[in-house]
């Protein structure tokens, strides 16, 4: 297949801040540099855009020498975190802002979407806005003619067809928006997440019809954060990190590093140790200390992978043997429901615990979490009475990712129906009529 | 490989030479779009819609016959000071409605343009289009204070053989408005301080446009500033085609042609530069 797409070293560099006289010396400067045929002084003092990173420049590279070819049919995706250059890669390539050095070269026509329903006016019908959108997304007049009826077809909103789009719902607003944008022939399309809009049934009609657009030999590039889409469409995809191309492959193994890497990313925001003030309930003889979440692999981790096992690791300082005591683990979702415990003994009898730092492991083996935000509790308290020791709810914040261990399959829907899913077996018995 | 033949290159910069005036008559279909969008939602929800093109000038003319005619007893040249005035008003409104509009073309728009690519000068050009419908209502207007004039008073005599240099007229009025509206909106991408001095500077061109007194009042030994302002040739020459009575020459009109054309041509220039990188700047 030839190459339509061509990047060569593509580079974009951003000043931050507010523009203000200072910004005037330094254009200044520039124009000084240039009539005397000198290379421009600020292109050398960027830095790599790491967004969570106060740097002391004031000149970042959104993007850093970036090269990459595309082939003629290909549905490429772009991944990276926010701020890793995505959207100013996309947005150089639909030449609405051009890149500080570089050079993209293109083969065929070439229509963006870089947002639904660009140049939509309010007051204007959804027939009027169809064409001002369309021309505007450069279809000719004679060209959506044509396909009108097929894109108020694909919108679904005929009723309100001749209603300004002020009086819309949003989602039909967006349905009307996309639907114009589907029905665009490019040879090259250009797409930021676009599709994270609309209602279930819609993003399954648009996510079919990107799916058609890839079946016709056109070319897609395509940015999302959605993992599942990006297997879904693309063959091969880009990872993007702080304006540098960190990674290009098969989906599959970009996906598959950018998860690893993000994880690890987050890394800096646990924290273990437990504040002496969060304790609900504490009588002196013993205190939790630390609290830490691995997974499979016996990594620190808060995140976990659908159907990942995981454990959870206690550090509890006791100041004087105890005996008859019961402990027990609580995992509490986002809505603060403690949806499920772990005791400490299976057959709920009491234990004893030693004076010193104890550190317990509690291995949570055959309990799959839904995809959601949870955190844990954790309380250690005396047996007979049931009197707590010390009493913490709600720590160490924790994400089930809809990514299972299994790369190749993930949790389908947007909707989570339940707390956790268990492991069950399905037997099918048909009987003819 | 061969040398392959790219349809796009996409770089850092583009010389003038680049400049893509083929894709604005790919894009007209827009252009007509964008017009009727700036029609239609101007005027949705009126009940007297373009009537209200009338208002204004009328409003404009009393005041200007009150003040200016009555109160200060500036001459019209034996000219109706209603008719002397509407005439007066109607190309210069149509000049400063492109002027104040295209003036902001890249900050008004900054949301679409920076979402989607179309040749940017789609947008002024529809602007000029658009104020089209303004001015010939106005004109309208004018034309019939004109033949209440001609037919009923009969005291204003036209020079009929001119005629054909109204749509010139008009030409060189958008002409002249786009060019300034081109060269603002490139300047004030970054730097806004410039459109603080507009709306002061189209009120002061207007004093320096012979629009509330005619040319030949102006003393001799300024009148060259007068017609130096490119507009006030334009202005006279309509004064002497439908009010028969106003400078008119065809230096001073060759003089705002010229004017016309570098002012656009260096204006599509430092658009066409603009236009590449001013999404990081606006």
């Amino acid at each position: 297949m030839p190459v339509v797409i061509k990047v060569e070293n593509l580079s974009k560099q951003y000043r931050l801040g507010e523009v203000s006289t200072g910004t005037l010396v330094h254009d200044l400067n520039r124009w000084w540099h240039k009539i005397r045929g000198k290379e421009d002084p600020y292109l050398k003092i960027s830095e790599v855009n790491d967004r969570t990173v106060k740097g002391k420049s004031e000149y970042v590279w959104a993007l850093k020498d970036v090269n990459f070819e595309v082939e003629q049919g290909e549905v490429l995706g772009i991944i990276g975190r926010n701020g890793a250059g995505k959207s100013t890669l996309l947005k150089i390539l639909s030449q609405v802002t051009s890149p500080t050095t570089g050079i993209v070269k293109i083969k065929g026509r070439i229509a963006s979407l870089l947002e639904v329903g660009t140049g939509f006016h309010p007051e204007l019908t959804g027939r009027e806005n169809i064409f001002l959108n369309g021309a505007i997304l450069g279809m000719t007049k004679a060209e959506i003619k044509r396909k009108f009826d097929e894109i108020v077809a694909f919108s679904g909103v005929e009723r309100y067809i001749d209603t300004p789009v002020k009086r819309y719902s949003s989602g039909m607003y967006v349905r009307l928006a996309f639907a114009v944008a589907a029905h665009l022939e490019p040879e090259i399309l250009v797409v930021d997440e676009v599709l994270a809009v609309g209602d279930a049934e819609f993003q399954k009609k648009c996510l079919g019809k990107m799916k058609d657009v890839s079946g016709e030999g056109r070319t897609v590039l395509f940015v999302s954060h959605n993992m599942a889409v990006i297997r879904l469409l693309c063959k091969k995809a880009l990872y993007l990190k702080n304006g540098l191309l960190e990674y290009a492959d098969f989906t599959d193994k970009v996906v598959e590093k950018y998860l690893r890497d993000n994880h690890w990313a987050n890394l800096e925001n646990i924290v273990s140790d437990i504040p002496e003030n969060l304790s609900l309930y504490f009588t002196g003889e013993a205190k939790f200390k630390k609290c830490y979440l691995v997974n499979e692999k016996n990594e620190l981790t808060n995140q976990l992978q659908f159907k990942e096992r995981f454990s959870v690791i206690l550090e509890l300082d006791v100041y004087q043997d105890l005996y008859d005591i019961i402990s027990s683990v609580f995992i509490i979702n986002q809505y603060g429901e403690k949806i499920t415990m772990s005791v400490s003994d299976e057959r709920f009898k009491p234990m004893s615990l030693k004076k010193g730092k104890n550190i317990i492991k509690i291995h949570f083996k055959d309990i799959h979490l839904m995809p959601g935000s949870y955190s844990l509790g954790f309380i250690v308290a005396f047996f007979k009475t049931g009197n707590c020791i010390d009493y913490i709810e709600s720590f160490y914040p924790f994400t089930v990712l809809k990514e299972s261990i299994d790369k190749n399959f993930e949790y389908p829907w947007e909707t989570i129906h339940g707390y956790f899913i268990p492991e069950t077996e399905w037997e099918f018995t048909n009987t003819k009529y | 490989m061969p040398e392959e033949n790219w349809s796009l290159i996409i770089g850092s910069r583009s010389k003038w030479y680049q400049m893509d005036l083929k894709s604005i008559w790919k894009y007209r279909d827009l252009i007509m779009l964008m017009v009727r969008r700036d029609f239609v939602s101007v005027y949705k929800q009126t009940i007297l819609g373009p009537l209200w093109f009338f208002i204004q000038p009328v409003f404009s003319t009393l005041i200007f016959t009150v003040i200016f005619g009555n109160i200060a007893k500036i001459s019209t040249d034996g000219i109706p000071s209603i008719l002397f005035y509407l005439g007066g008003l109607t190309l210069w409104n149509y000049f400063s409605d492109c002027l104040n509009k295209t003036s902001n073309t890249f900050v008004q728009n900054a949301g679409i343009f920076g979402k989607v690519y179309f040749p940017r000068l789609v947008v002024p050009l529809s602007v000029l289009i658009s104020n089209l419908y303004k001015l010939g209502v106005q004109f309208l207007l004018f034309l019939s204070v004109w033949f209440y004039f001609i037919l009923i008073k009969r005291n204003v005599s036209p020079n009929w053989s001119y005629f054909y240099l109204f749509p010139i007229l008009i030409i060189l009025m958008a002409g002249l408005g786009l060019g300034f509206g081109l060269v603002i909106s490139s300047l004030t991408t970054k730097y806004r301080d410039l459109t603080f001095l507009l709306g002061f500077g189209v009120q002061l061109m207007m004093y320096a446009s012979p629009i509330v007194y005619p040319v030949s009042m102006v003393p001799e030994q300024y009148r060259i500033y007068i017609l130096a302002n490119p507009v006030s040739p334009v202005i006279e020459t309509f004064k002497f085609i439908f009010l028969g009575n106003g400078y008119f020459s065809w230096t001073a009109l060759g003089y705002s042609f010229c004017f016309m054309a570098i002012l656009l041509v260096s204006g599509m220039l430092v658009f066409h530069k603009v236009e590449k990188s001013f999404m990081d700047t606006v």
